[in-house]
């Protein structure tokens, strides 16, 4: 298999682990008076899109940042729990560089670029280094260095955190990091900005389309270069863990002009989250998967066994995790703790009142922390509830909020009884293709964190999220923006009344217009809960090939009946919530389209993919390296049509294996 | 569609923009189910108007998990509700009874001026922060991140600053518009590490500053803002900042 | 003594600095909202302080001497120059105190131009600590009617009213009037309450909190709050039912 020759991944020559500090010493550089006329469009304030604005403003580009939210500090990064993984070996447990690159890869399911990966490894130190010096308050020890804890796929502890919170500090250091330079004039900040289209002038990206969304009036944006950093595309489901507003329009409107969409299909779904109530829910909540560290995930050996979780004896409980995989037990990866869950639920083990969930316990654990306290505190032959007591002061201060806030959404006491847990959608692998400079196949437009096709491949492990978007910002866009913008130099800033703007905006008002005009019966909502159905029930956890069939032609119908019937109340001049909505969703039925066909293409299974057709006897992702180790980047060609073009992904360090965790 | 089976009387405060007068508005919430969280309820609401061929309520929110800040109530006459610890998106409606009139404004400042119906702009917030809310260190200059020993306790203290999520509970609640909590809150975290000793004279005194011009009002100690914190960002921080305000002041050996 | 000294020392330079300008705008300290309620919590510390001595010299009537020891002690007062001088800076206290507080609360109502329809204060705060502006212009209307009563005469004119010999006298003369003995009591219960947040809140906006102290220092403003206030209203209720003659 070779790669299409519309795909150039510029991966730099050389040994893998010299790849990235030869090309950074080697990359153009652009000199400082230069900087300062050379402008770029940051789209998205999360992790990745506040530490490239930062960092680019530190070194003297003239920079815009847009976020559809009230402020930079709510983008969706904010609600990461569980932390960030950094090959520090600071537990001395044999961690590298190369060890959290070949976790990665493998937690991929060998589907991500090894140069990526290995370049996401080197950086991961440096990240945990410059959020220390940002005033970033880690969990510590008390000798005062910092803690870590363990996350599913690996076995070692390389994962940083700050309690429950780890996305949000993280977050907040790029924040303040980025309203320093706002402070200073360096980056102009555009909040309650949505972007609404990318603007390319002779084959190259040179600015944006954004909606002002208080007052509705378009605008114009120059920039030489334009970086996307606008998240995943969970919300394509309509129920994830994603926030309200999250959504794919910046990379759809991307991909529509010319930038190729990566692995769509690759999504992840979160093993741990609080199960569905009732049909008013709106969105998931996660439970960290930190929680995986000591909670013990069972069903009843007993199909359709009603009794309460305390009252069933401890043998007639199956703790499939650890009965599957004795050597990573509740630490397995994400994709394969969920397919366990959905698979015991399918086979009629689950619990509750939907019966679609498995419970989440840590009374084993609280009883061993008490113990263990117990013994701190000198206390001889404690008793039983002096133990447990004991016990849950520790899991109150390891986990307190995670367990509060399920209570809050419950009304049950985690503290008592074990949770109630299902999957839920959560990341998206999948997303815009990029180079090893992170420039989608539109030059001048870059994508980052999560809203690249990225470097987890099939699966993302836990707490490398955060790694990611944080790497993508601080330390590879700011060496890797110069190989381009040194040759824009001599580029002036181009007028906004030139055609390529007034075209764009002519056709982002048109739209406006169109959706205002239809005036149908349904809401908006309506039309994404039906998608969020088609997509979960035959996109989702597990596929086949009649459903993905039947999916796109269901979503094909659904999109005619959208822009028939859907109704948009309000002016294009105000606030209006239902009409950013409506763009949203219009946008999240075509990608949900190209989703379902990337899926039925991939004949394989792989990660978040699982075809049911190709498994193995024991119900094990089955890969089919030889006919799909590449990327699927899909061309946009017009309604409803794609062309794909294929990535091949080499090995050339690590040997293709059938993933093994038990 | 039936989802449960409360009903209620809503009164929100209506406004169009930022320059017109609003009024409270009635509504009726029907088959409410008590699992749905307030949000939810109004998703309900709001979907029953648009099938009407009415306005639906403008509101903010976004992660509705209670950590990004954004949603803004002020439901009978408390920020985020009755309970205390929780954000709107995370109150429920098994917290309300049947038959309730729920009277549902917008945050109330000043430096929080009305966008729309319950939306309120508060980016006073940010520029608070852009004003001296970090450490300055540039990308690219930082040294092991384990040659900086923080003591446990005052990391732990730091990161209980450091979980403000900006929602401005605390602005709403204090019957002087003060936004002392959450400057407090930024100006603590970092003087209580090492990373932020170098600068905590000039940030207290330019986060003040800023905090000033932007119209929030004074301070009583009341302590209003850290009952309602959601976060539940304590008192202590105020009395660190006045204390590293006062010690700026006096011992700050430059002419500004 | 001292202690008493050195706060006033520091109101006093406080109270120059503001009307010197030396802390003029541009240094910010007085200008800003923390300068502000700091110079509220040293002026109540030093109020405080004042009511200390104030109760102090007083209880000396429950010697229940005839006065004896009181005028002593009144005598003293009244005409030692360092409490005399001092007397011209609890006034500039005083003032600085009711010019502070208005000047916030005009600051505050215009931090929030368009109020809430309903409001529910006592969930989060206690009313004492919302009603500070209220309580304040109590106890200075009470004020005013004390100075009337007892400062005026005694220090101002060169004659007690009706040819009385001593301050007792006077005491015992004007705390005859049940009303005013009433008046004096409900007073006393909104010092109490001023004080009752008043107390802990200057140490809180001088910033003087630590994690071991701050309850100490709670509970003693709470004391403080109850005895001193309870003390003085004692005063008139002793002499109006002649416990003490």
């Amino acid at each position: 298999m070779a790669s299409s020759s519309k795909l150039n991944a510029r991966i730099p020559e050389g040994k893998l682990e010299e790849k990235w500090t030869k090309y950074r010493s080697t990359v153009h550089l652009v000199n400082p008076a230069n900087k300062r006329s050379l402008e770029v469009i940051v789209v998205g304030s999360g992790l990745a899109g506040a530490s490239a604005a930062a960092t680019l403003a530190e070194m003297g580009y003239k920079v815009k940042v847009f976020c559809f939210q009230d402020s930079p500090r709510r983008a969706h990064s904010i609600a990461a729990q569980g932390g960030v993984n950094a090959a520090k070996n600071y537990q001395n447990d044999g961690d590298s560089v190369y060890r959290l690159f070949y976790d990665t890869i493998k937690g991929g399911d060998y589907r991500a670029r090894e140069a990526n990966v290995h370049r996401l490894s080197e950086v991961s130190g440096n990240i945990i280094d410059q959020c220390v010096a940002q005033g970033v308050p880690f969990a510590r020890e008390y000798g005062g260095t910092l803690s870590n804890r363990s996350f599913g796929g690996t076995q070692v502890q390389r994962t940083f955190y700050a309690a429950g919170q780890t996305g949000q500090q993280l977050l907040l250091g790029a924040y303040s990091a980025l309203q320093r330079q706002v402070g200073m004039g360096a980056v102009q900040l555009l909040a309650r900005h949505e972007m609404m289209d990318v603007v390319n002038i002779d084959g190259k990206c040179r600015g944006i389309i954004a909606r002002d969304l208080v007052t509705g009036k378009l605008e114009r944006h120059f920039g030489h270069a334009v970086l996307l950093c606008t998240g995943g595309y969970g919300n394509v489901f309509f129920l994830s863990t994603n926030a309200m507003g999250s959504n794919v329009t910046a990379a759809w409107k991307a991909h529509k002009k010319g930038a190729f969409f990566g692995n769509p299909c690759y999504t992840q779904i979160h093993p741990t989250c609080i199960p569905v109530s009732g049909d008013h829910q709106s969105k998931l909540t996660l439970m960290s998967e930190s929680l995986r560290n000591d909670g013990r995930i069972w069903v009843p050996k007993k199909k359709d066994d009603n009794r309460k979780p305390n009252d069933i004896p401890e043998d007639e409980r199956d703790y499939y995790l650890e009965r599957r995989y004795p050597a990573f037990g509740n630490l397995v990866p994400r994709d394969v703790a969920s397919r366990a869950a959905k698979e015991r639920c399918d086979a009629g083990y689950g619990v509750g009142a939907s019966k679609m969930a498995v419970y989440l316990d840590f009374a084993a654990n609280t009883e061993r922390y008490g113990k263990i306290q117990a013994n701190k505190l000198g206390l001889h032959n404690p008793s039983k509830e002096e133990i447990i007591r004991l016990g849950k002061e520790v899991v109150k201060e390891k986990y307190g909020n995670l367990f509060d806030m399920y209570k809050q959404i419950t009304d049950e006491d985690p503290y008592e009884m074990p949770m109630r847990i299902y999957p839920a959608v959560h990341y998206t692998m999948g997303g815009l293709w990029v180079d090893y400079n992170l420039m989608t196949t539109v030059p001048g437009l870059y994508a980052l964190g999560e809203a690249n096709f990225s470097d987890h491949g099939a699966n993302r492990l836990g707490a490398s999220a955060l790694m990611q978007g944080l790497a993508d910002g601080y330390f590879v866009i700011p060496y890797t923006i110069g190989d381009y913008l040194s040759e824009e130099i001599r580029t002036k800033a181009i007028p906004t009344d030139n055609e390529a703007f007034v075209k764009a905006e002519a056709e982002v008002q048109e739209r406006i217009t169109k959706l205002l005009s239809i005036k149908g019966t349904k809401s908006v909502d309506h039309f994404h809960k039906r998608l969020g159905k088609i997509m979960w029930d035959k996109c989702g956890m597990a596929r086949n090939a009649q459903g993905l069939q039947t999916a796109i032609t269901e979503i094909q119908q659904l999109k005619k009946e959208f822009w028939e019937n859907v109704r948009v109340p309000g002016d294009a001049n105000e606030l209006n919530t239902e009409l950013e909505k409506a763009h949203r969703v219009a946008d999240f039925i075509e990608l949900g389209e190209l989703m379902c066909k990337d899926a039925l293409h991939r004949n394989e299974s792989c990660g978040g993919h699982f075809r049911e057709e190709y498994q193995t006897p024991d119900g094990e992702a089955l890969r089919d390296d030889d006919n799909f180790a590449y990327v699927a980047a899909w061309e946009y060609k017009g309604e409803s049509q794609f062309e794909l073009h294929k990535e091949e992904l080499k090995y050339e360090n690590i040997k293709l294996a059938q993933r093994n965790y038990a | 569609m039936s989802h449960g089976n409360m009903n209620l009387t809503l009164k929100v405060w209506k406004q169009k923009n930022k320059d017109t007068k609003g009024r409270f508005e009635t509504y009726q919430a029907k088959g409410i189910s008590p699992d749905m969280s307030f949000l939810e309820m109004f998703d309900v609401v709001n979907e029953q108007l648009i099938n009407e061929g009415k306005e639906p309520i403008a509101f903010d929110h976004d992660c509705r998990e209670g950590i990004c800040g954004m949603c803004s109530m002020y439901i009978n006459g408390r920020p985020h509700g009755p309970k205390q610890g929780i954000t709107t998106c995370q109150l429920h409606m098994r917290s309300f009874k049947d038959g309730d009139t729920i009277v549902v404004e917008p945050w109330r400042s000043a430096a929080f001026p009305v966008i729309k119906d319950l939306a309120v702009d508060r980016s006073s917030f940010d520029r608070i922060i852009a004003a001296g809310g970090f450490v300055s260190v540039n990308t690219g200059n930082a040294k092991d991140a384990n040659n900086i020993l923080i003591n446990k306790d005052d990391a732990d203290e730091a990161f209980n600053a450091a979980a403000c999520i900006g929602c401005g509970a605390c602005v709403a609640a204090c019957k002087n518009s003060s936004a002392m909590l959450f400057v407090s809150a930024k100006v603590s975290q970092l003087a209580l590490l090492p990373q932020g000793q170098i600068e905590k004279q000039d940030r207290v005194l330019n986060m003040v500053k800023q905090m000033d011009e932007e119209g929030f009002g004074n301070c009583t100690n009341t302590g209003a803002c850290e009952a309602e914190c959601p976060k539940a960002i304590s008192l202590e921080n105020i009395a660190r900042m006045n204390r590293e305000y006062s010690l700026a002041t006096f011992a700050q050996n430059k002419i500004k | 003594m001292v202690l008493y000294f050195l706060v006033n020392t520091f109101a006093l330079e406080f109270f120059i600095n503001q009307f010197t300008g030396i802390m003029s705008k541009k240094t910010g300290l007085l200008s800003s909202s923390i300068g502000k309620k700091l110079l509220m919590g040293v002026t109540g510390l030093f109020l405080i302080s004042f009511l200390l001595v104030h109760c102090f010299i007083n209880s000396l009537i429950f010697f229940n001497d005839g006065g004896e020891t009181f005028n002593k002690g009144a005598e003293f007062m009244g005409t030692n120059w360092l409490i005399r001088t001092m007397e011209i800076v609890l006034f500039g206290g005083i003032l600085a105190h009711i010019f502070l507080a208005l000047k916030l609360t005009l600051d505050n109502r215009k931090a929030r131009p368009v109020g809430y329809e309903v409001t529910n204060g006592n969930a989060n705060s206690n009313w004492y600590s919302r009603w500070m502006g209220l309580l304040g212009t109590l106890i200075l209307m009470f004020l005013i009617i004390h100075l009337k009563h007892f400062w005026y005469v005694s220090r101002l004119t060169d004659h007690l009213d009706g040819g009385l010999e001593t301050l007792f006298d006077e005491m015992k003369e004007v705390f005859e009037n049940p009303i005013i003995v009433a008046l004096y009591c409900a007073s006393m219960i909104s010092l109490a309450y001023h004080l009752l947040h008043g107390f802990q809140s200057a140490f809180q906006s001088l910033g003087l909190n630590h994690k071991k102290y701050t309850p100490l220092i709670k509970s003693a403003g709470v004391a403080f709050s109850i005895l001193i206030p309870a003390i003085f209203a004692a005063m008139p209720i002793t002499m109006h039912f002649g416990i003490i003659e």
